[in-house]
Protein backbone atom coordinates (compact mmCIF):
# COMPACT_ATOMS: atom_id res chain seq x y z
CA UNK A 1 0.00 0.00 0.00
CA UNK A 2 2.02 2.99 -1.14
CA UNK A 3 0.65 6.48 0.32
CA UNK A 4 0.70 9.82 -2.15
CA UNK A 5 0.96 12.91 -0.61
CA UNK A 6 -1.74 15.58 -1.72
CA UNK A 7 -0.92 18.15 0.68
CA UNK A 8 2.74 19.56 2.37
CA UNK A 9 3.34 21.07 5.36
CA UNK A 10 3.86 23.71 3.78
CA UNK A 11 0.58 23.92 1.70
CA UNK A 12 -1.51 23.18 4.67
CA UNK A 13 0.46 26.16 6.74
CA UNK A 14 -1.01 28.23 3.80
CA UNK A 15 -4.73 26.66 3.69
CA UNK A 16 -5.11 27.61 7.36
CA UNK A 17 -4.13 30.76 7.30
CA UNK A 18 -6.19 31.68 4.00
CA UNK A 19 -9.18 29.88 6.03
CA UNK A 20 -8.42 32.00 8.58
CA UNK A 21 -8.69 35.34 6.75
CA UNK A 22 -11.98 33.72 4.92
CA UNK A 23 -13.42 33.06 8.20
CA UNK A 24 -13.14 37.10 9.18
CA UNK A 25 -14.23 38.19 6.30
CA UNK A 26 -17.36 36.47 6.31
CA UNK A 27 -18.08 37.38 9.77
CA UNK A 28 -16.72 40.76 9.41
CA UNK A 29 -14.46 40.87 12.26
CA UNK A 30 -14.18 38.71 14.57
CA UNK A 31 -16.77 39.87 17.25
CA UNK A 32 -19.44 36.90 18.30
CA UNK A 33 -16.99 34.28 16.56
CA UNK A 34 -16.24 31.13 17.90
CA UNK A 35 -14.35 28.39 16.59
CA UNK A 36 -14.77 24.12 17.66
CA UNK A 37 -12.55 21.96 16.48
CA UNK A 38 -14.25 18.03 15.90
CA UNK A 39 -12.17 15.68 18.01
CA UNK A 40 -9.79 14.13 17.10
CA UNK A 41 -7.75 16.20 14.30
CA UNK A 42 -10.30 19.42 14.08
CA UNK A 43 -9.02 20.55 17.53
CA UNK A 44 -5.43 21.63 16.64
CA UNK A 45 -6.49 22.47 13.52
CA UNK A 46 -9.45 24.57 15.27
CA UNK A 47 -6.40 26.48 17.45
CA UNK A 48 -4.12 27.14 14.48
CA UNK A 49 -6.86 28.82 12.79
CA UNK A 50 -7.61 30.91 15.89
CA UNK A 51 -3.89 31.67 16.02
CA UNK A 52 -3.30 32.88 12.92
CA UNK A 53 -6.82 35.48 13.47
CA UNK A 54 -4.84 36.32 16.64
CA UNK A 55 -1.98 37.30 14.32
CA UNK A 56 -3.58 38.68 11.49
CA UNK A 57 -6.32 40.55 13.76
CA UNK A 58 -4.69 41.30 16.33
CA UNK A 59 -8.03 39.91 18.90
CA UNK A 60 -8.49 36.01 20.24
CA UNK A 61 -11.35 34.14 19.16
CA UNK A 62 -12.41 31.38 21.77
CA UNK A 63 -11.70 27.62 20.70
CA UNK A 64 -13.44 24.48 22.02
CA UNK A 65 -13.42 20.89 21.50
CA UNK A 66 -16.40 18.64 20.57
CA UNK A 67 -16.60 14.98 20.60
CA UNK A 68 -19.40 13.58 18.13
CA UNK A 69 -19.14 9.88 19.27
CA UNK A 70 -22.63 10.33 21.21
CA UNK A 71 -24.87 11.67 18.31
CA UNK A 72 -23.54 9.08 15.61
CA UNK A 73 -26.21 7.74 13.72
CA UNK A 74 -23.47 4.25 12.88
CA UNK A 75 -23.17 3.45 16.39
CA UNK A 76 -25.56 0.17 15.90
CA UNK A 77 -23.25 -0.63 13.02
CA UNK A 78 -19.72 -0.76 14.31
CA UNK A 79 -18.27 -3.77 16.16
CA UNK A 80 -16.79 -2.02 19.07
CA UNK A 81 -18.10 1.79 20.69
CA UNK A 82 -14.89 4.48 19.81
CA UNK A 83 -13.21 5.66 22.55
CA UNK A 84 -14.61 9.09 23.59
CA UNK A 85 -11.98 11.95 23.74
CA UNK A 86 -14.13 14.55 25.69
CA UNK A 87 -16.29 17.87 24.59
CA UNK A 88 -14.88 21.02 25.75
CA UNK A 89 -16.70 24.27 24.77
CA UNK A 90 -15.47 26.71 27.69
CA UNK A 91 -17.59 30.01 26.00
CA UNK A 92 -21.44 30.66 25.75
CA UNK A 93 -23.28 29.19 22.61
CA UNK A 94 -26.08 31.13 22.52
CA UNK A 95 -25.70 33.87 19.71
CA UNK A 96 -22.48 33.25 18.75
CA UNK A 97 -21.22 32.14 15.03
CA UNK A 98 -19.47 28.94 15.52
CA UNK A 99 -17.16 27.73 13.24
CA UNK A 100 -17.06 23.96 13.15
CA UNK A 101 -13.27 22.85 12.22
CA UNK A 102 -12.68 19.08 11.15
CA UNK A 103 -9.98 17.26 9.00
CA UNK A 104 -11.92 15.70 6.25
CA UNK A 105 -15.66 16.47 4.74
CA UNK A 106 -16.75 13.41 3.38
CA UNK A 107 -19.98 12.17 3.98
CA UNK A 108 -21.29 14.72 5.87
CA UNK A 109 -21.92 12.41 8.59
CA UNK A 110 -19.88 13.42 11.25
CA UNK A 111 -20.88 17.52 10.66
CA UNK A 112 -24.98 16.08 10.94
CA UNK A 113 -24.01 14.43 14.52
CA UNK A 114 -21.74 17.89 15.09
CA UNK A 115 -24.51 20.52 14.82
CA UNK A 116 -26.75 18.08 16.73
CA UNK A 117 -23.99 17.54 19.88
CA UNK A 118 -23.65 21.75 19.61
CA UNK A 119 -27.21 22.68 19.66
CA UNK A 120 -27.58 20.81 23.09
CA UNK A 121 -25.54 23.57 24.58
CA UNK A 122 -26.95 26.34 23.38
CA UNK A 123 -28.49 28.30 20.24
CA UNK A 124 -26.10 29.82 18.16
CA UNK A 125 -26.65 33.02 15.85
CA UNK A 126 -24.82 30.59 12.74
CA UNK A 127 -23.16 27.44 12.14
CA UNK A 128 -20.74 27.22 9.65
CA UNK A 129 -18.26 24.74 8.16
CA UNK A 130 -14.57 24.80 7.43
CA UNK A 131 -12.37 21.77 6.46
CA UNK A 132 -8.88 21.32 5.53
CA UNK A 133 -9.73 18.54 2.61
CA UNK A 134 -13.28 18.06 1.02
CA UNK A 135 -13.02 14.73 -0.64
CA UNK A 136 -16.65 14.79 -1.79
CA UNK A 137 -19.25 11.27 -1.69
CA UNK A 138 -21.75 13.23 0.43
CA UNK A 139 -24.79 11.51 1.44
CA UNK A 140 -26.21 14.42 3.38
CA UNK A 141 -27.34 17.88 2.12
CA UNK A 142 -23.78 19.38 4.07
CA UNK A 143 -21.67 21.71 2.38
CA UNK A 144 -18.25 23.04 3.38
CA UNK A 145 -18.11 27.52 3.96
CA UNK A 146 -14.02 27.24 3.97
CA UNK A 147 -12.31 24.20 2.24
CA UNK A 148 -8.70 23.80 2.71
CA UNK A 149 -8.47 21.65 -0.71
CA UNK A 150 -11.04 20.00 -2.75
CA UNK A 151 -9.51 16.63 -3.70
CA UNK A 152 -11.88 14.07 -5.89
CA UNK A 153 -11.19 10.34 -4.78
CA UNK A 154 -13.21 7.47 -5.50
CA UNK A 155 -15.42 5.68 -2.23
CA UNK A 156 -12.00 3.11 -2.11
CA UNK A 157 -9.76 5.91 -1.25
CA UNK A 158 -8.82 6.57 2.48
CA UNK A 159 -7.82 10.49 2.63
CA UNK A 160 -5.37 10.43 6.00
CA UNK A 161 -4.49 14.08 8.13
CA UNK A 162 -1.67 14.09 9.77
CA UNK A 163 -0.81 16.86 12.11
CA UNK A 164 1.91 17.44 14.18
CA UNK A 165 0.53 17.76 17.32
CA UNK A 166 -0.74 14.33 16.81
CA UNK A 167 0.60 12.63 14.48
CA UNK A 168 4.23 14.38 14.99
CA UNK A 169 4.15 16.00 11.26
CA UNK A 170 1.77 17.96 8.94
CA UNK A 171 0.74 15.91 5.95
CA UNK A 172 -2.30 15.10 3.91
CA UNK A 173 -2.07 11.41 2.49
CA UNK A 174 -4.25 9.73 0.08
CA UNK A 175 -4.22 5.94 -0.17
CA UNK A 176 -5.94 3.01 -1.85
CA UNK A 177 -7.49 0.87 0.49
CA UNK A 178 -6.34 -2.69 0.96
CA UNK A 179 -7.64 -3.36 4.76
CA UNK A 180 -10.77 -1.99 6.53
CA UNK A 181 -10.80 0.88 8.25
CA UNK A 182 -10.69 0.48 11.63
CA UNK A 183 -14.12 0.77 13.46
CA UNK A 184 -13.25 3.51 15.52
CA UNK A 185 -12.00 5.81 12.07
CA UNK A 186 -14.36 9.02 11.80
CA UNK A 187 -17.07 8.41 9.72
CA UNK A 188 -16.98 11.73 8.12
CA UNK B 1 -25.69 -24.75 36.50
CA UNK B 2 -27.79 -25.32 39.74
CA UNK B 3 -27.46 -22.27 41.55
CA UNK B 4 -26.51 -22.59 45.67
CA UNK B 5 -26.35 -19.43 47.87
CA UNK B 6 -22.63 -18.48 48.70
CA UNK B 7 -24.06 -18.67 52.48
CA UNK B 8 -23.00 -22.27 52.71
CA UNK B 9 -20.20 -22.27 50.23
CA UNK B 10 -16.34 -20.70 50.76
CA UNK B 11 -15.35 -17.41 49.00
CA UNK B 12 -14.90 -17.86 45.38
CA UNK B 13 -11.46 -18.48 44.37
CA UNK B 14 -9.29 -16.26 42.20
CA UNK B 15 -9.88 -17.42 38.66
CA UNK B 16 -8.81 -15.15 35.57
CA UNK B 17 -6.40 -12.75 37.56
CA UNK B 18 -6.77 -9.21 36.15
CA UNK B 19 -3.81 -8.37 33.59
CA UNK B 20 -1.34 -5.43 34.33
CA UNK B 21 -1.61 -2.82 31.56
CA UNK B 22 0.97 -2.76 28.56
CA UNK B 23 2.88 0.35 28.64
CA UNK B 24 2.70 2.43 25.95
CA UNK B 25 -0.47 0.48 24.67
CA UNK B 26 -3.30 1.43 22.57
CA UNK B 27 -6.54 1.73 24.43
CA UNK B 28 -8.29 -1.31 24.32
CA UNK B 29 -12.05 -1.98 23.08
CA UNK B 30 -14.37 -3.36 25.20
CA UNK B 31 -14.93 -6.75 24.42
CA UNK B 32 -17.13 -8.10 26.79
CA UNK B 33 -21.28 -8.76 26.06
CA UNK B 34 -21.72 -8.93 29.59
CA UNK B 35 -20.74 -6.92 32.93
CA UNK B 36 -21.21 -10.07 35.85
CA UNK B 37 -18.48 -9.03 37.87
CA UNK B 38 -15.27 -7.20 37.53
CA UNK B 39 -12.54 -10.52 37.60
CA UNK B 40 -12.60 -11.53 34.04
CA UNK B 41 -12.08 -7.36 33.33
CA UNK B 42 -8.43 -6.51 32.60
CA UNK B 43 -7.09 -3.66 33.87
CA UNK B 44 -6.92 -1.78 30.38
CA UNK B 45 -10.55 -2.71 29.96
CA UNK B 46 -10.80 -0.84 33.45
CA UNK B 47 -8.82 2.18 32.49
CA UNK B 48 -11.28 2.16 29.27
CA UNK B 49 -14.52 2.87 31.69
CA UNK B 50 -12.93 5.48 34.03
CA UNK B 51 -12.25 7.57 30.81
CA UNK B 52 -15.40 7.10 29.36
CA UNK B 53 -16.60 7.71 32.88
CA UNK B 54 -15.10 11.15 32.56
CA UNK B 55 -16.77 11.65 29.32
CA UNK B 56 -20.39 11.26 30.65
CA UNK B 57 -19.43 13.15 33.68
CA UNK B 58 -19.07 15.81 31.51
CA UNK B 59 -22.74 14.98 29.93
CA UNK B 60 -24.25 15.30 33.08
CA UNK B 61 -22.60 18.96 33.32
CA UNK B 62 -24.26 19.59 30.14
CA UNK B 63 -27.46 22.25 30.18
CA UNK B 64 -29.18 19.13 28.39
CA UNK B 65 -27.69 15.97 30.09
CA UNK B 66 -28.89 13.87 27.69
CA UNK B 67 -27.21 12.33 24.47
CA UNK B 68 -28.46 9.99 21.97
CA UNK B 69 -25.76 7.43 22.08
CA UNK B 70 -28.00 4.21 22.85
CA UNK B 71 -31.83 5.59 21.20
CA UNK B 72 -33.78 2.64 20.22
CA UNK B 73 -31.80 0.76 22.95
CA UNK B 74 -34.01 -1.44 25.30
CA UNK B 75 -32.97 -1.16 28.80
CA UNK B 76 -34.81 -3.59 31.11
CA UNK B 77 -34.13 -3.42 34.88
CA UNK B 78 -35.14 -6.62 36.56
CA UNK B 79 -34.75 -6.29 40.43
CA UNK B 80 -35.80 -9.37 42.96
CA UNK B 81 -34.49 -7.16 45.35
CA UNK B 82 -35.63 -4.17 47.34
CA UNK B 83 -33.39 -1.22 45.98
CA UNK B 84 -33.20 2.67 45.52
CA UNK B 85 -29.69 4.06 44.60
CA UNK B 86 -28.90 1.55 41.94
CA UNK B 87 -32.16 0.92 40.06
CA UNK B 88 -32.51 4.37 39.99
CA UNK B 89 -29.27 5.01 39.20
CA UNK B 90 -29.54 2.80 36.30
CA UNK B 91 -32.67 3.83 34.92
CA UNK B 92 -31.17 7.59 35.11
CA UNK B 93 -27.74 6.77 33.45
CA UNK B 94 -29.99 4.65 30.49
CA UNK B 95 -32.19 7.54 30.08
CA UNK B 96 -29.24 10.20 30.08
CA UNK B 97 -28.23 8.03 26.96
CA UNK B 98 -31.69 7.89 25.62
CA UNK B 99 -32.28 4.58 26.15
CA UNK B 100 -36.22 2.80 26.40
CA UNK B 101 -36.49 1.96 29.83
CA UNK B 102 -38.52 -0.89 31.24
CA UNK B 103 -38.69 -1.51 34.88
CA UNK B 104 -39.55 -4.58 36.73
CA UNK B 105 -39.91 -5.44 39.95
CA UNK B 106 -39.68 -8.95 40.66
CA UNK B 107 -42.73 -8.50 43.76
CA UNK B 108 -45.30 -7.02 41.25
CA UNK B 109 -44.39 -9.15 38.31
CA UNK B 110 -45.32 -12.88 37.50
CA UNK B 111 -42.26 -13.66 40.02
CA UNK B 112 -45.34 -13.55 42.38
CA UNK B 113 -47.38 -16.87 40.92
CA UNK B 114 -44.47 -18.56 40.83
CA UNK B 115 -42.18 -17.76 36.90
CA UNK B 116 -38.87 -19.32 36.99
CA UNK B 117 -36.17 -16.81 36.48
CA UNK B 118 -35.37 -18.51 32.82
CA UNK B 119 -38.79 -17.78 31.96
CA UNK B 120 -39.38 -14.16 33.15
CA UNK B 121 -35.56 -13.75 30.98
CA UNK B 122 -37.00 -15.25 28.11
CA UNK B 123 -40.37 -12.87 28.21
CA UNK B 124 -38.60 -10.20 28.99
CA UNK B 125 -36.43 -10.30 26.03
CA UNK B 126 -39.89 -11.43 23.86
CA UNK B 127 -40.92 -8.32 25.04
CA UNK B 128 -37.62 -6.40 23.58
CA UNK B 129 -35.00 -6.24 26.25
CA UNK B 130 -31.23 -5.51 24.64
CA UNK B 131 -29.74 -4.87 27.96
CA UNK B 132 -30.90 -6.75 30.93
CA UNK B 133 -29.92 -5.21 33.96
CA UNK B 134 -30.41 -7.91 37.06
CA UNK B 135 -30.19 -7.73 40.75
CA UNK B 136 -30.80 -11.16 42.76
CA UNK B 137 -30.90 -11.94 46.16
CA UNK B 138 -29.05 -15.59 44.71
CA UNK B 139 -25.04 -15.58 43.81
CA UNK B 140 -24.93 -16.87 40.66
CA UNK B 141 -28.14 -15.57 38.97
CA UNK B 142 -27.45 -13.32 36.48
CA UNK B 143 -24.43 -16.06 34.57
CA UNK B 144 -27.93 -18.05 34.58
CA UNK B 145 -29.62 -15.33 32.92
CA UNK B 146 -26.77 -14.89 30.46
CA UNK B 147 -26.92 -18.04 29.50
CA UNK B 148 -30.57 -17.41 28.26
CA UNK B 149 -30.90 -14.12 27.47
CA UNK B 150 -29.78 -12.95 23.92
CA UNK B 151 -28.28 -9.69 24.74
CA UNK B 152 -26.52 -8.45 27.69
CA UNK B 153 -26.90 -8.75 30.90
CA UNK B 154 -25.42 -6.28 34.13
CA UNK B 155 -25.22 -8.01 37.02
CA UNK B 156 -26.90 -5.10 39.35
CA UNK B 157 -25.43 -7.20 42.58
CA UNK B 158 -25.92 -10.80 43.29
CA UNK B 159 -26.51 -12.50 46.50
CA UNK B 160 -23.02 -11.93 48.76
CA UNK B 161 -21.33 -12.40 44.63
CA UNK B 162 -21.07 -9.36 42.90
CA UNK B 163 -21.76 -5.96 42.54
CA UNK B 164 -19.48 -4.87 39.50
CA UNK B 165 -20.67 -1.73 38.97
CA UNK B 166 -20.19 -0.57 42.44
CA UNK B 167 -16.93 -1.45 42.76
CA UNK B 168 -15.83 0.51 39.29
CA UNK B 169 -17.93 3.53 40.64
CA UNK B 170 -15.67 3.20 44.13
CA UNK B 171 -12.49 2.79 42.03
CA UNK B 172 -13.51 6.28 39.88
CA UNK B 173 -14.16 8.02 43.35
CA UNK B 174 -10.95 7.39 44.50
CA UNK B 175 -9.10 8.11 41.86
CA UNK B 176 -10.55 11.45 41.75
CA UNK B 177 -9.76 12.50 45.11
CA UNK B 178 -6.50 10.48 45.68
CA UNK B 179 -2.97 12.90 44.19
CA UNK B 180 -2.27 11.45 40.81
CA UNK B 181 -5.26 9.16 40.35
CA UNK B 182 -3.58 6.68 41.23
CA UNK B 183 -4.28 3.79 44.11
CA UNK B 184 -1.14 2.08 43.79
CA UNK B 185 0.57 1.62 47.44
CA UNK B 186 -2.78 3.94 48.91
CA UNK B 187 -4.25 1.87 52.17
CA UNK B 188 -7.82 1.05 51.58
CA UNK B 189 -9.74 -0.64 54.55
CA UNK B 190 -12.95 -2.18 54.03
CA UNK B 191 -15.06 -1.97 57.36
CA UNK B 192 -17.42 -4.27 58.76
CA UNK B 193 -19.95 -6.90 57.34
CA UNK B 194 -17.39 -8.11 54.71
CA UNK B 195 -18.85 -12.18 54.51
CA UNK B 196 -22.02 -10.89 53.27
CA UNK B 197 -20.87 -7.99 51.22
CA UNK B 198 -20.73 -8.20 47.10
CA UNK B 199 -19.44 -4.60 47.43
CA UNK B 200 -16.70 -6.22 49.19
CA UNK B 201 -15.96 -9.03 47.25
CA UNK B 202 -16.23 -7.10 43.63
CA UNK B 203 -14.06 -4.01 45.23
CA UNK B 204 -11.40 -6.32 46.14
CA UNK B 205 -10.56 -7.58 42.85
CA UNK B 206 -10.35 -3.70 41.06
CA UNK B 207 -8.59 -2.59 44.01
CA UNK B 208 -5.53 -5.38 44.59
CA UNK B 209 -5.74 -4.86 40.54
CA UNK B 210 -4.98 -1.12 40.75
CA UNK B 211 -2.17 -1.76 43.33
CA UNK B 212 -3.75 -1.10 46.52
CA UNK B 213 -2.82 -2.11 49.81
CA UNK B 214 -6.53 -3.71 51.18
CA UNK B 215 -7.43 -4.45 54.45
CA UNK B 216 -10.40 -6.49 55.08
CA UNK B 217 -11.73 -5.53 58.99
CA UNK B 218 -14.59 -6.99 61.04
CA UNK B 219 -15.43 -9.69 63.37
CA UNK B 220 -13.98 -12.71 63.06
CA UNK B 221 -17.24 -14.40 62.10
CA UNK B 222 -18.16 -11.56 59.59
CA UNK B 223 -14.80 -12.38 57.83
CA UNK B 224 -15.22 -16.08 57.19
CA UNK B 225 -12.86 -17.95 54.66
CA UNK B 226 -11.22 -14.80 53.62
CA UNK B 227 -7.98 -15.58 55.37
CA UNK B 228 -7.65 -18.26 52.49
CA UNK B 229 -8.40 -15.89 49.65
CA UNK B 230 -5.89 -13.57 51.04
CA UNK B 231 -3.11 -16.20 50.65
CA UNK B 232 -4.17 -16.44 47.07
CA UNK B 233 -4.50 -13.04 46.31
CA UNK B 234 -0.73 -12.99 47.97
CA UNK B 235 0.21 -15.53 46.04
CA UNK B 236 -1.19 -13.26 42.43
CA UNK B 237 1.15 -10.25 43.89
CA UNK B 238 -1.85 -8.80 45.58
CA UNK B 239 -1.59 -6.88 48.72
CA UNK B 240 -4.72 -7.85 50.75
CA UNK B 241 -4.57 -8.20 54.80
CA UNK B 242 -7.47 -9.91 56.64
CA UNK B 243 -7.93 -8.47 60.31
CA UNK B 244 -10.43 -7.70 63.36
CA UNK B 245 -8.39 -5.21 64.89
CA UNK B 246 -9.95 -1.81 63.85
CA UNK B 247 -6.92 -0.04 64.91
CA UNK B 248 -4.69 -1.78 62.45
CA UNK B 249 -6.86 -1.61 59.83
CA UNK B 250 -7.83 2.28 60.04
CA UNK B 251 -3.89 2.79 60.59
CA UNK B 252 -2.84 5.58 58.16
CA UNK B 253 -5.22 4.81 56.08
CA UNK B 254 -6.12 6.54 52.50
CA UNK B 255 -9.33 5.54 52.41
CA UNK B 256 -11.93 3.94 54.54
CA UNK B 257 -15.09 1.95 53.23
CA UNK B 258 -17.76 1.26 55.76
CA UNK B 259 -20.27 -1.87 55.00
CA UNK B 260 -23.30 -2.09 55.99
CA UNK B 261 -24.72 -4.44 58.92
CA UNK B 262 -26.62 -6.85 56.65
CA UNK B 263 -29.34 -7.88 59.30
CA UNK B 264 -31.59 -9.24 56.36
CA UNK B 265 -29.12 -11.67 55.45
CA UNK B 266 -27.47 -12.57 59.16
CA UNK B 267 -28.22 -16.16 60.50
CA UNK B 268 -28.05 -16.17 64.29
CA UNK B 269 -24.53 -16.20 66.11
CA UNK B 270 -22.56 -13.78 64.00
CA UNK B 271 -22.75 -10.98 65.97
CA UNK B 272 -23.73 -10.53 70.02
CA UNK B 273 -25.98 -7.57 69.08
CA UNK B 274 -26.08 -4.08 67.46
CA UNK B 275 -24.94 -2.14 70.04
CA UNK B 276 -21.70 -4.82 70.85
CA UNK B 277 -21.16 -4.18 67.30
CA UNK B 278 -21.16 -0.63 66.97
CA UNK B 279 -19.11 -0.44 70.05
CA UNK B 280 -16.32 -2.21 68.72
CA UNK B 281 -16.26 -1.69 65.20
CA UNK B 282 -18.50 1.63 64.33
CA UNK B 283 -16.71 3.92 62.10
CA UNK B 284 -16.58 6.76 64.57
CA UNK B 285 -14.73 9.93 65.01
CA UNK B 286 -12.53 8.76 67.26
CA UNK B 287 -11.25 5.81 65.06
CA UNK B 288 -11.01 7.98 61.84
CA UNK B 289 -8.88 9.87 63.69
CA UNK B 290 -6.30 7.02 63.18
CA UNK B 291 -6.03 7.14 59.41
CA UNK B 292 -4.30 9.66 57.04
CA UNK B 293 -5.10 13.19 57.66
CA UNK B 294 -8.42 13.95 55.15
CA UNK B 295 -8.56 9.98 54.36
CA UNK B 296 -11.45 9.50 52.34
CA UNK B 297 -14.88 8.02 54.04
CA UNK B 298 -17.07 5.54 52.50
CA UNK B 299 -19.85 3.38 52.36
CA UNK B 300 -22.06 1.64 49.22
CA UNK B 301 -25.03 2.81 50.96
CA UNK B 302 -27.87 2.32 52.58
CA UNK B 303 -26.31 3.50 55.38
CA UNK B 304 -27.74 2.17 59.12
CA UNK B 305 -26.05 5.37 60.83
CA UNK B 306 -25.13 4.86 64.81
CA UNK B 307 -24.34 1.45 63.46
CA UNK B 308 -21.58 0.37 61.11
CA UNK B 309 -21.07 4.55 60.93
CA UNK B 310 -21.40 7.43 63.34
CA UNK B 311 -23.72 10.43 61.77
CA UNK B 312 -21.29 12.71 62.08
CA UNK B 313 -18.75 10.66 60.09
CA UNK B 314 -21.37 9.96 57.70
CA UNK B 315 -22.46 13.80 56.98
CA UNK B 316 -18.72 15.07 57.97
CA UNK B 317 -16.19 16.89 55.72
CA UNK B 318 -14.06 13.53 54.51
CA UNK B 319 -17.23 11.61 53.33
CA UNK B 320 -17.93 11.35 49.86
CA UNK B 321 -20.75 8.91 50.26
CA UNK B 322 -23.37 11.54 47.99
CA UNK B 323 -20.25 11.78 45.54
CA UNK B 324 -19.99 7.76 45.05
CA UNK B 325 -23.88 8.37 44.69
CA UNK B 326 -23.62 10.74 41.74
CA UNK B 327 -20.31 8.88 39.97
CA UNK B 328 -22.67 5.95 39.84
CA UNK B 329 -24.77 7.35 37.28
CA UNK B 330 -21.67 8.25 34.83
CA UNK B 331 -20.04 4.89 35.61
CA UNK B 332 -23.19 3.28 34.73
CA UNK B 333 -23.83 5.14 31.49
CA UNK B 334 -19.77 4.27 30.79
CA UNK B 335 -20.86 0.69 31.17
CA UNK B 336 -24.14 1.07 29.45
CA UNK B 337 -22.76 2.49 26.22
CA UNK B 338 -19.57 0.10 26.32
CA UNK B 339 -21.75 -2.85 26.52
CA UNK B 340 -23.73 -1.77 23.38
CA UNK B 341 -21.20 -1.67 21.23
CA UNK B 342 -20.01 -5.57 22.37
CA UNK B 343 -24.21 -6.01 22.04
CA UNK B 344 -24.37 -5.32 18.58
CA UNK B 345 -20.56 -6.78 16.97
Amino acid sequence: MSARHIMTAEEIRRATIRISHEIVEKQAGTSGLALVGIQRRGVPLARRIADAIAENEGSTVPVGALDITFYRDDLSLVAQQPVVKGTDLPFDLNGATVVLVDDVLYTGRTIRAAMDALVDFGRPQAIRLAVLVDRGHRELPIRADHVGKNVPTSREEVVRVHVAEIDGEDAVLIDRVVEAEPAAAPVG
Amino acid sequence: MTLTDRESDAPPAIAVPIVDSPPGEQPVGWPHRHLLDVDTVTWPEIELVMRTTDAMKEVLDRPIAKVPALRGVNVTILFYEASTRTRVSFEVAAKNLSADVVNIAAATSSVAKGESLVDTVRTVEALGAQILVMRHSVSGAPYLAAETFGGSVVNGGDGWHAHPTQALLDLYTMRAHLEGGSLEGRKVAILGDVLHSRVARSNIWTLTAAGADVWLCGPSTLLRGFEAWGLRGAADGRRFHVTSSVDDALRDADVVMALRIQKERMSSGLLPSLREYAARYGLTADRLAGARPGALVMHPGPMNEGVEIAPDVAAGAQSVVEEQVRNGVAVRMALLYLLAGARSS
